[in-house]
């Protein structure tokens, strides 16, 4: 041996994978337990996804069977009511939050994937490329977002595409801002020279060496996010300019509207939905709320004590 | 200036200059960080790069890395120009032989990944020729080589989980793994507790011996570059302004600030504090003039110091120092007038 | 012998998290005569900065003085409420902070902050608080024109020095500083060194200095206490600690610094690093790094025990006495 081994440290934490990956569960859900704002947030999402997934267990009837009485208010048979047509409202809300949902995490996955990649270039290759890439991250700043959103979707086909590509175009610019200023209080730190002095790539050091230590301010935006987008696709839904063949909260926003349910007596075919879409944004906002306590355990101080099996 | 031993050049700079612009693209403000060194590494040698912060030694690792390019000046390994390096393949290729290892370890690992990463990428990138179970084994094998035992315990785990000596091995054992002619090594030592850097020093010199690397260390440091180099470099404002053998320079310092560095250096067992009239002030290097950059801290500075930057001059064997005032072995001293403060900055004006 | 300035008795330190107390320090006892330069040496993690808080009074959660009396002057500070406790503060006793960068104001100049300190403690009118700034500044050398200065104006060294009168605006009976050298060259260092040993034979205070390098701490300290996972390992006349470390610790921290003066020995260190405080090592906390260490280092904690008016905390070292404040095992 060329060096004399170093002694064994005494008080690491060590242990095997499995045991470390059962730990980095097991401190997850006490952080989420402890703050009661991640749990409240956690339930609603929690709920909302299990509703996406399995409509069919909670609402047993037909969202589009234009069967039953119309334009009844609320009643042991109908929770919420029945549309002008026919259609039960219960049914439909609970079948609608599966679109909705989707539209929801769609858009605002890819939005914080293209501020990402934006930001972070600008920040770590700098120069020409951040001048370049800063200006049209303000042009789509200052663009009005609602008119854009209008113009665009008029003209565009109707449908769900269009609807996620509409709304990705107009909310990537906020958060490739932050991004930025996270990407340059990173850059000079050690490990992205080193990586550049053994030769790695541009392209690399950004996706793999920055990127993934910027996990928790990403999750953030997306969090972010995601409580706009929830009210921005309701909200172009019901002017119109969504596909209105497909079943969402904002589809039915606008069939409500349509018809005239608040003035036809069913309140509910309209409340519904909107407090719906409250109710998603508030989880999303709760989770992001208390999400920075839930962070990655490598980024920890050295020699800090979570995590250890309890003494 | 051959280095001592006889051995074979590996790295030369001649004239090696970067000069930072300070401000704005109309600013008139520039930084001298390095200015006009001529350095070289041997073979199988540890040649300490030794200054004060605003000495310009970080910024010589910067530029020997190819992080920096220089503003004038040449570097030349194994006697090619390294900025006639363009193509992927050159450039990746002296990036294999003359790796880095930087001085914060809390900072210098990527925290998301376990400490495997940097030297599997720098095995993947400079040994092609190893397929993937033989890179982890070669990993082990260099994170042995540094005292990491057993090493494919050590390459699962993460950066918070070691200390901060751990860790700097870890910088050593990436270094290590593209197989390097010469390592740069940043102040290793430096944000290191006491006890721990006589380990890695001591490392440094096996690795000399038994690795066959060069290594350059820069600290600012003077005891353990003592203790570890065969050559030292001062620096001062971005000159190198002394060279040679290290007990050759530490016995018989020609340039003045060796001088002062020497003397205010407080040793342990030696508990007698020197006192000089210096304060530390550091030195000017925005837009300096001509003369030598010592001149406002040089109990000798004469009137020629204010007017002419000083060259290295051969003080004995392997032996330099750019002093208008030194002297050399065996010389005599010439006598000048005591020049007053005035003249002198008279002369710096 | 004249009155202790500073009676620091057990004094233990934790902080508490929801996971484990740590114990950061544990029964540190010292005494500090008037105008006395006591060094405290010792390397991450052994708890001399959270020491130094606590003796100062600027703890806050989750660190926690869980036992302990400092006595300052014939008064318990922990005893006293915030009103007496800044009463003293400043004017009897002050703190120099580690990096001066981090404690000075970056948006006030030099003698706004000045002016802040005063005003805190005592009526004073303006040309009087501008002299007095003045003066404080030329005692550490520096030309009372920087009063205007912003802190970012000045060098390193400069900046230290600022720190350093200002500590000394009262003309305090003791100075605590925390690392005050670690960010400066070494002639900077010295210079400062000096320039505070000058000050401390004018004005007559009491210095403690705490501080990883047992060189600075060496030359310029009368006495010198090494610590180690949060409890003292040794503490005696600086001379007589350098010449004769008794704890192996203390003998292995001397021997890791290369000297740059006389022939070159070989450097071993300490292999292995200091403890983490949550699960300390049983018995003596040094020993799984003691090349010295014996079976029953592991199964005792070693009291510590007086030796030729030394301190020292090893089974292997004189015979044991009673511990002032604290008990054995």
């Amino acid at each position: 041996m060329a060096v004399p081994a170093i002694a064994t440290e005494p008080g690491l934490l060590g242990g095997t994978d499995a045991a470390r990956g059962s730990q980095a569960l097991r401190r997850f859900t006490q952080a989420i337990v402890r703050n009661r704002k991640a749990t409240a947030g956690v339930i609603i999402l929690l709920i909302l996804g299990f509703v996406a997934a399995f409509p069919g267990l909670i609402a047993h009837d037909d969202p589009q069977a234009a069967i039953y009485d119309q334009s009844i208010g609320p009643s042991a048979q109908h929770l919420l009511g029945t549309t002008q047509l026919g259609q039960d409202v219960f049914a439909q809300l609970i079948w609608g939050t599966r679109l909705t949902l989707i539209v929801t995490v769609v858009v605002s996955a890819i939005a914080t994937l293209i501020s990402m990649v934006i930001g972070v270039t600008a920040a770590y290759v700098g120069g020409m490329t951040d001048r370049a890439l800063s200006l049209i991250t303000d042009v789509f700043l200052i663009l009005p977002t609602l008119p854009l959103l209008i113009v665009l979707a008029s003209y565009l086909p109707p449908g769900t595409i269009t609807l996620i590509v509409v709304l990705t175009f107009t909310s990537w610019a906020f958060q490739a801002r932050q991004l930025r200023s996270q990407g340059l209080s990173l850059r000079a730190r050690d490990f992205l020279v080193a990586a550049r002095v053994r030769g790695e790539k541009t392209s690399y050091i950004i996706l793999v060496e920055m990127v993934p230590t910027m996990t928790s301010l990403l999750v953030a935006s997306f969090l972010g996010l995601a409580v706009f987008v929830v009210g921005f696709a309701a909200g172009l839904q019901f002017l119109g300019l969504g596909n209105s063949t497909e079943l969402t909260w904002g589809t039915m926003l606008y069939y409500a509207e349509q018809s005239g349910a608040l003035e036809a007596g069913n309140a509910w075919w309209a409340l519904a939905p909107g407090a719906a879409v409250a109710f998603m944004g508030a989880g999303f906002a709760l989770v992001n709320y208390a999400f920075d306590e839930i962070s990655n355990p490598a980024l920890r101080p050295v020699r800090r004590r979570h995590g250890s099996p309890a003494a | 200036m051959t280095p001592a031993g006889g051995e074979r050049v590996l790295l030369r700079t001649q004239g090696l200059t970067r000069h930072f612009r300070l401000g704005g693209i109309f600013s008139q403000q520039v930084l001298h960080a390095v200015d006009d060194l001529d350095m070289t590494i041997g073979e199988r040698e540890i040649v300490a790069l030794v200054g004060e912060s605003g000495s310009g030694k970080t910024t010589v690792a910067r530029l020997l890395a190819m992080v920096y390019r220089p503003t004038a000046g040449q570097i030349l390994f194994r006697g090619r120009s390294v900025r006639s390096l363009r193509s992927r393949k050159d450039v990746l290729r002296y990036r294999g032989e003359v790796p880095m290892v930087f001085q914060d370890p809390y900072s210098a690992m990527n925290p998301v990944y376990r400490v495997s990463h940097g030297v599997l990428r720098n095995l993947k990138l400079h040994r092609p020729e190893l397929d993937r179970a033989q890179r982890h084994l070669e990993a082990a094998r260099v994170f042995e080589t540094v005292g990491l035992t057993p090493g494919s315990d050590m390459l699962r785990k993460f950066p918070y989980e070691m200390s901060g000596g751990q860790r700097q091995r870890v910088g050593f054992a990436q270094a290590l793994a593209v197989r390097p002619t010469l390592i740069l090594a940043d102040e290793p030592v430096s944000m290191l507790d006491v006890s721990i850097r006589a380990g890695i020093l001591n490392m440094m010199a096996t690795l000399r011996d038994e690795e066959d690397v060069s290594i350059l260390y820069i600290t600012h440091d003077i005891a353990s570059a003592r203790y570890v180099a065969d050559r030292l470099i001062v620096m001062y404002a971005g000159h190198a302004v002394e060279t040679g053998p290290t007990e050759v320079v530490l016995s018989r310092p020609k340039h003045p600030y060796t001088q002062l560095l020497l003397s205010a250096v407080p040793d342990p067992r030696d508990r007698a504090p020197t006192v000089s009239a210096d304060s530390g002030e550091p030195p000017r290097v925005i837009n300096p003039t001509e003369g030598c950059r010592f001149r406002w801290r040089c109990p000798i500075a004469i009137e020629e110091c204010g007017r002419v930057t000083p060259r290295a001059r051969p003080m004995g064997a392997a032996h330099e120092a750019a002093c208008h005032r030194a002297v050399a072995d065996g010389q005599q001293p010439q006598t000048h007038p005591a020049p007053t403060r005035h003249e002198v900055s008279e002369a710096a004006s | 012998m004249a009155a202790p300035l500073l009676e620091v008795d057990s004094v233990t330190v934790d902080y508490v998290t929801d996971v484990a107390d740590i114990r950061a320090v544990d029964r540190v006892s010292l005494t500090l005569q008037p105008g006395e330069f006591l060094g405290i040496v010792g390397e991450s993690g052994c708890g001399k900065s959270t020491l130094l808080f606590a003796i100062a009074q600027l703890l806050s959660p989750p660190a926690e003085m869980v036992s302990g009396s400092v006595r300052f002057g014939g008064h318990d500070l922990v005893q006293l409420r915030d009103d007496e406790l800044r009463h003293v503060r400043w004017r009897d006793y002050s703190v120099v902070m580690q990096s001066a960068m981090n404690a000075l104001n970056p948006m006030k100049s030099i003698g706004a902050q000045f002016k802040d300190t005063i005003r805190a403690h005592v009526k004073m009118a303006p040309d009087a608080i501008r002299a007095r700034s003045a003066e404080v500044l030329r005692l550490v050398g520096i030309d009372a024109v920087h009063l205007e200065s912003y802190p970012h104006q000045l060098s390193g060294g400069m900046r230290q020095r600022a720190m350093i009168a200002m500590a000394l605006l009262f003309t305090p009976q003791l100075v605590i500083m925390d690392e005050p050298t670690s960010a400066l060259d070494v002639v900077a260092q010295r210079s400062l060194m000096n320039q505070i040993k000058e000050l401390q034979l004018k004005l007559g205070f009491a210095v403690i200095f705490v501080t990883h390098d047992m060189s600075v701490v060496g030359q310029y300290s009368d006495r010198v206490m090494v610590m180690y996972a949060g409890q003292i390992a040794e503490i005696g006349a600086t001379a007589s600690v350098f010449e004769q470390p008794l704890h192996p610790y203390t003998k292995g921290l001397l021997d890791a610094f290369p000297s740059i003066r006389g022939p070159r020995r070989d450097l071993t260190g300490i292999p292995g690093s200091p403890p983490d405080l949550a699960r300390p090592p049983t018995g003596c906390r040094f020993h799984p790094r003691c090349p010295e260490a014996i079976p029953e280092c592991a199964g005792v904690e070693p009291a510590v025990s007086m030796v030729d008016g030394r301190a020292v905390r090893c089974i292997l070292v004189g015979e044991p006495s009673r511990e002032r404040g604290g008990h054995d095992g």
